[in-house]
């Protein structure tokens, strides 16, 4: 095998390998611009049952097979959440979120990120989860300083019923 | 539209095919070793990465410091394995990668290639589960976005109650047992990998499922040089308070995970779910006329097994005599696994044009291209031939002979059984015979090149007689571009045979029995091999 060869086989190789090594973390790749941060929105929870327990009477409780037979109909379907998320004033996010679940009697759940650029901001967040047409069952509101890169969390208790801020 | 994409990578592989071919030889053209070499770089990922197992801690706190320790203090021995991990992993998908636009260029995905393209689908889904799972499991900032982005995918398909990505976006949410299940999820996942390339391969004969030892040697040390170079390093800690902003991607495994920013998940999964799709269905888009399969004759038959040895395609299986002849077995055509390429009929003892029969018959052929027709075919070629070195070229019509004319065209070169080649020279038909197959690594019908090759060297049944003069025979692999280096080849070799002596007939041609040929000259069954 001539030397010529052997060197081409060589630079085919190396050439293989260099651009596998080099792909394997370059180019780098930037998820947010510089000098920004990210406001995240995340929940879970449950809202109110669409209706009230429901006393049966004693002729539905008759009509239902023996081992079936309860004093109570309690509907499993839940209402949606509504929700608001305002940063510096302006109201970014507003939305409907509906029970998950094929009978929809899961809890609603949002995701939502938002990239903002580093800096001090008020933020607001309201949620209606009950019957109530207007008007909001939990709120909270503060001004926070958002550091670059920074993954600012806002997340709701069910527990205590509040929104968490961290 | 398929067919213009084809057509151009084709051009595209067979440009680049012939420099690969005289730099590394036909044998360790990697280029024709891709699916072996994804078998090698496999193995090489799964021993690195039982060897980095030893080492490796699977709790929360611990595990970014297992991997940083070995990668720092013990850099030459399991920092080392680290390397060949991800690069072996890397390179796995470039072998992959390679090897479907290849088999795609070569038209080597349908007719009953569909099963090989068809489980390969799954192959890929695999391979990236497992190099994913692989990245999470070294908790850096790296791992951080690729579980954030993996469950942000995963959270957008409805089966989910709970975001998972919300595991990661606060501390205190993980425990180890996390880890635990993410490193089974990285065993069992390259396992159903494993069984999935058997599964590949399995209608496939002789498949090459080891590269040639030197090939592996130099990629092994190529892989260890650059381990030494470059080595895998992680991206600092993760830091859950924090987005991973900036990361080095592994473009190899996550080139889509940026387009979930710019596309939308939603978007991501309906270009996956189209891509699967596609690939799935590309087999039959649209499906491949194949000619009629191959049919075995009983009563040329005796059961040798040559074509059941030579078939590319598992296609033919011996099975227990069912006529009253002396045999103990029989061929048998499984026709959904026949391509007609027509090995099985160049195998076969019993294909010989000197038979005397009248209607030539031999024990297995080709219904739409039957070895009467290949030799009447073969007659009519020659009787054009005329001057100093005539010169009979049978071409395979993938290959760079394809488009000759005066030529004999064949599905492949190995279906012409050695005995015809004898036929043409023997009966004086052309002063030298020319077989154009196609390139030696880039072989349409995977063996054709091969089993050709080991007939005429005498290394294989049947093979071509001592009697046939080797000096006027020659043999040219080229792709379907290189016809004017066939043209070359063939001028070439006419000018040598042309100053040869005139050969002393082994067995005169006569004019006593008219042939069966409609097109052809009359010919004379005499003499000779049967």
């Amino acid at each position: 095998m001539s030397y010529l060869r052997i060197a081409g086989q060589f630079i085919v190789i190396a050439a293989l390998f260099v651009a596998v090594a080099a792909f394997s973390d370059w180019p780098v790749y930037r998820q947010i611009p510089h000098g920004s941060a990210v406001v995240m929105l995340s929940f879970v929870h449950g809202a109110d049952r669409k209706a009230e327990c429901r006393r049966l009477t004693p002729e539905e409780i008759q009509k239902l097979p023996p081992n079936m037979r309860r004093v109570q109909e309690c509907p499993r379907a839940r209402r949606p959440v509504y929700v608001e998320l305002d940063l510096a004033g302006k109201t970014v996010f507003q939305a409907s979120l509906p029970p998950t679940g094929i009978a929809g009697d899961g809890p609603s759940k949002v995701y939502e990120r938002f990239v903002v650029p580093a800096g001090s901001y008020d933020i607001a967040v309201r949620m209606r989860d009950t019957a109530r047409t207007d008007g909001f069952d939990h709120d909270r509101r503060a001004t926070v300083a958002l550091a670059a890169d920074q993954l600012f969390v806002i997340d709701f208790r069910t527990e205590s019923g509040e929104f968490v801020f961290r | 539209m398929i067919g213009a994409i084809r057509s151009v990578l084709r051009h595209g592989f067979e440009l680049i095919e012939r420099p690969f071919e005289r730099l590394f030889g036909p044998a360790l053209n990697p280029l024709s070793q891709l699916g072996a070499l994804g078998f090698f770089f496999f193995w090489v990922v799964a021993v690195s990465g039982i060897y980095l197992f030893i080492f490796f801690d699977t709790g929360i706190e611990r595990a970014y410091e297992s991997v940083e320790y070995i990668s720092r203090n013990h850099w030459f021995h399991a920092g080392v394995m680290r390397s060949l991990h991800r690069y072996a992993s890397d390179l796995m998908v470039v072998m992959v990668t390679v090897h479907l636009l290849r088999q795609f260029a070569y038209d080597q995905y349908r007719g009953v290639r569909w099963y090989s393209w068809f489980t390969g689908l799954p192959i890929i889904w695999l391979l990236y589960g497992s190099g994913i799972t692989g990245y999470w499991l070294v908790w850096d900032k790296l791992a951080q976005y690729v579980a954030v982005t993996t469950s942000e995918l995963l959270d957008r398909l409805p089966i989910f109650g709970e975001p998972i990505a919300r595991n990661f976006i606060s501390t205190g949410t993980l425990s180890s047992r996390f880890f635990t299940l993410m490193v089974f999820m990285h065993i069992a996942v390259p396992l159903f990998l494993l069984f999935l390339m058997w599964i590949h391969i399995l209608r496939i004969s002789r498949p090459k499922v080891n590269p040639p030892r030197a090939l592996a040697a130099m990629m092994l040390l190529a892989l260890i040089g650059v381990s030494m170079w470059k080595p895998a390093l992680s991206q600092g800690h993760v830091d859950l308070a924090k987005a991973p902003v900036e990361v080095g991607l592994d473009w190899f495994y996550l080139p889509l995970y940026p387009l979930t920013e710019i596309w939308g998940r939603g978007s991501v999964w309906a270009f996956l779910g189209a891509f699967s799709l596609m690939i799935g269905l590309m087999p039959w888009l649209p499906p491949l006329r194949r000619a009629r399969a191959a049919q075995v004759d009983l009563n040329h038959c005796n059961g040798c097994a040559r074509c059941a040895e030579d078939c590319p395609y598992e296609a033919i299986r011996m099975v227990a005599r069912t006529d009253s002849l002396p045999f103990p077995t029989q061929a048998q055509v499984n026709s959904a696994l026949c391509v007609s390429c027509g090995i099985c009929v160049g195998a076969c003892p019993s294909s010989t044009p000197f038979r005397r029969s009248e209607e030539l018959k031999t024990g297995i052929d080709l219904p739409d291209y039957d070895l009467k027709t290949l030799r009447e075919r073969t007659i009519d070629a020659a009787s054009a031939l005329s001057g100093p070195g005539r010169v009979l070229v049978f071409a395979c019509e993938h290959g760079g002979g394809r488009q000759l004319d005066g030529t004999v065209r064949l599905p492949c070169v190995a279906m012409a059984p050695p005995s015809l080649f004898d036929f043409v020279l023997s009966r004086d038909l052309a002063d030298g015979v020319v077989i154009a197959g196609c390139a030696e690594s880039a072989c349409f019908n995977r063996l054709g090149v091969d089993w050709t090759k080991q007939r005429i060297a005498g290394t294989r049944d049947p093979y071509l007689r001592a009697r046939v003069p080797r000096e006027r025979f020659a043999m040219i692999w080229t792709s379907a571009l290189e016809s004017r280096r066939v043209v070359m080849e063939i001028t070439k070799f006419a000018r040598e045979i042309g100053k040869l002596p005139r050969p002393k007939l082994r067995a005169p041609q006569t004019s006593t029995v008219p042939a069966q040929s409609a097109h052809g000259p009359a010919l004379t069954e005499m003499g000779s091999a049967e």
